[in-house]
């Protein structure tokens, strides 16, 4: 299992590398000029000496290979420089930002992993039932719902219409997030959750189905049925523990998702956190600050991708010490 | 199996809809994906006939809910939503038609490659395809995007070059099964060369998945060209994306406006879900197993 993680751990490093040498070269293709980008609106009032100065500041005089060997060493430091738009260490602005992103996330990961299960084994016991056609139905037709359109409609209904939730914002406005109550952080919560969750229920609930039909047509679940176990009894007993597994599995390979997801629903609810900087730093230019996003999306996926394969490994008796010996199945 | 024994064992089917051949699943199934090309095909069809004439501000009808006459509505600045959705439908089916003819080339070249190439080519597209696969994809969309230098260049770029990696495992998992398989060696021992092997008794196998895959990449494609138009990369705001058309939707939400924004989206999922509808049931149709039905 240590064998495992630290095999793990060095896989990521490689990856990080990868990606960073990767990212990099690509930014520093864009024509897009860093010093415009970081000048903005006030293009015209500056001159060409000052643009010589904020280029040797934020050393883009230099050529680009002397250029990434300074980042680079610079990010093994964990400095991943100044974000030009934010004005501040993009590790302080990440950190910040991610805090928010995280409330967001987590909810809307429990709500649509709590939900897709409960749904999909439910429509999975009583398979081609009327409840299972509406399940499928619902998966079908919300697997290629774009987020931000779910996102709009909420708004719309809860916010407009209802007028039971915020418009927008993480919190009241003329409320710094220290004085912000839990019950108001709750409540700027619930709709951009709600949307990420119900986009993000359908694959768990297809998947959970799948594997609770699969769990039912076992030879276990037809023995249990001989003794006299009803189909609620078989589910309780035999299905669910095997279909727990691969469910929580799934929430965690899907985190990719649900981060690309988070980005746009932060843009319809102006929701403060990591997906909105992600705009900003794409649309304004700010390099540093999206390549540290790029790099710590990377880590975020790849931690969940890990998670998935560690439940595996401690809980599924089937898998696990075997593996490490014969130097990983896959 | 009942139905489509029903199909088969039945001497005379009756009634219109088995003339239509409704009463069998193939014929079902063919059904659905006429209709999706049906669709694919009416809204270039509409954009053209409509011409740009809706896409001109005409202050006399501004804020109109539909009506027959607006059948999507009109916006603050008098221009018919109908014919600006359609415009942006027509740049969707664009960029993901471009997106999936690029990604299915890289995809298929690679795929081939790391398969066939030995164990550096195959580590070295693995890697690729590794790197590609942990970075969110939106966080992707956006760099390349940004690279790409912004503007509808940047999103027709972003959507183009990053929707290979799946369909590029696909292909190398079923090449790679293909190689393994017992006809396959056989031939080969029977001392056929590996053009005529690759011709003959792997392209059947592979055409099929590939095709299968490139339209059900088409649905992705089209709704990341969504979400970036959405977050305001590139097009200018005058130019009729659905996203940016959604964008400024949320604008006028609190005012009462709801069609600004149900309505597009709405078509746009309706695209979407007909690209899903072509793609699964050609996958049926071809799949050798479902011949009977």
């Amino acid at each position: 299992m240590i064998l495992y993680l630290v095999r793990r751990l060095v896989h990521l490093l490689a990856l990080l590398a990868a990606v960073s040498v990767l990212s990099f070269t690509l930014v520093s293709m864009s024509p897009i000029d860093p010093v415009d980008a970081y000048i903005g609106a006030d293009v015209m009032k500056i001159g060409p000496e000052q643009r010589v100065k904020i280029a040797a500041r934020w050393g883009l005089d230099k050529p680009p290979l002397e250029r990434f060997t300074a980042w680079a060493a610079n990010l093994a430091r964990g400095d991943f420089g100044t974000s030009a738009i934010y004005r501040e260490p993009v590790t302080q602005v990440i950190a910040k930002r991610f805090a928010m992103s995280l409330w967001l996330m987590a909810l809307a990961w429990v709500l649509s992993g709590l939900f897709g299960f409960v749904l999909g084994v439910l429509a999975g016991a009583w398979e081609n039932g009327l409840f299972d056609r509406a399940v499928r139905f619902y998966a079908y037709l919300l697997a290629g719902t774009p987020t931000f359109w779910l996102g709009l409609l909420l708004l719309l209904v809860f916010s407009v219409a209802l007028g039971v939730t915020p418009v927008c914002c993480a919190f009241p406005p003329g409320v710094t997030p220290q004085e912000a109550t839990l019950w108001q952080r709750l409540t700027h919560l619930v709709l951009p959750a709600a949307t990420l969750s119900i986009v993000g229920v359908s694959a768990v609930i297809l998947h959970t189905r799948q594997k609770t039909i699969q769990a039912l047509r076992s030879d276990y679940a037809l023995f249990a049925r001989a003794q006299g176990e009803t189909t609620a009894g078989v589910v309780r007993h035999h299905a669910l523990r095997n279909v727990i597994l691969p469910a929580v599995t799934l929430q965690f390979a899907t985190l990719g998702e649900l981060f690309g997801g988070s980005i746009l629903a932060e843009q319809v609810f102006s929701y403060p956190g990591l997906g909105q900087a992600t705009v900003e730093a794409g649309l304004r230019g700010d390099v540093p600050l999206l390549l540290g996003i790029v790099l710590v999306s990377a880590v975020f996926v790849f931690t969940g991708n890990t998670m998935a394969d560690v439940l595996y490994r401690v809980i599924d008796p089937r898998i696990g010490h075997g593996m490490d010996r014969q130097g990983g199945a896959a | 199996m009942n139905e489509s024994a029903s199909c088969r064992a039945v001497p005379a089917p009756r009634g219109l809809a088995a003339a239509l051949g409704l009463s069998c699943r193939r014929g079902r199934w063919l059904w659905a994906m006429g209709v999706s090309i049906a669709v694919f095909a009416a809204v270039p069809l509409t954009a053209w006939l409509m011409g740009t004439a809706g896409l001109d501000p005409d202050l006399a009808v501004r804020n109109q809910p539909p009506s027959w006459g607006h059948l999507f509505g009109t916006d603050p600045l008098g221009r018919d939503m109908l014919s600006r959705t359609m415009h942006g439908l027509v740049l969707s089916l664009q960029v993901g038609l471009l997106a999936s003819a690029v990604s299915s080339v890289v995809a298929l070249f690679l795929g081939v490659a790391s398969a066939t190439l030995g164990r550096t080519a195959d580590a070295v597209v693995s890697w690729l395809v590794d790197i590609f696969m942990t970075v969110p994809h939106m966080v992707l969309l956006i760099l390349i995007s940004f690279v790409a230098g912004g503007g509808s260049r940047g999103v027709v770029i972003a959507v183009a070059a990053t929707h290979w990696p799946a369909l590029t495992r696909i292909i190398r998992a079923e090449v790679l099964q293909l190689r393994g398989a017992l006809y396959v060696r056989t031939a080969r021992r029977f001392g056929r060369g590996p053009l005529a092997v690759a011709a003959y008794h792997m392209l059947p196998h592979l055409l099929p998945q590939f095709l299968i895959g490139l339209i059900l990449l088409f649905p992705h494609a089209i709704l990341h060209e969504a979400g970036l138009t959405f977050l305001g990369v590139g097009l200018s705001p005058h130019t009729p994306a659905v996203g940016i058309l959604l964008a400024e939707s949320m604008r006028h939400l609190s005012t009462g406006q709801w069609w600004l924004g149900i309505l597009p989206g709405a078509a746009l999922l309706a695209l979407v879900k007909c690209c899903d509808i072509l793609g699964t049931n050609l996958d049926r149709l071809l799949d050798p197993k479902t011949a009977q039905e």
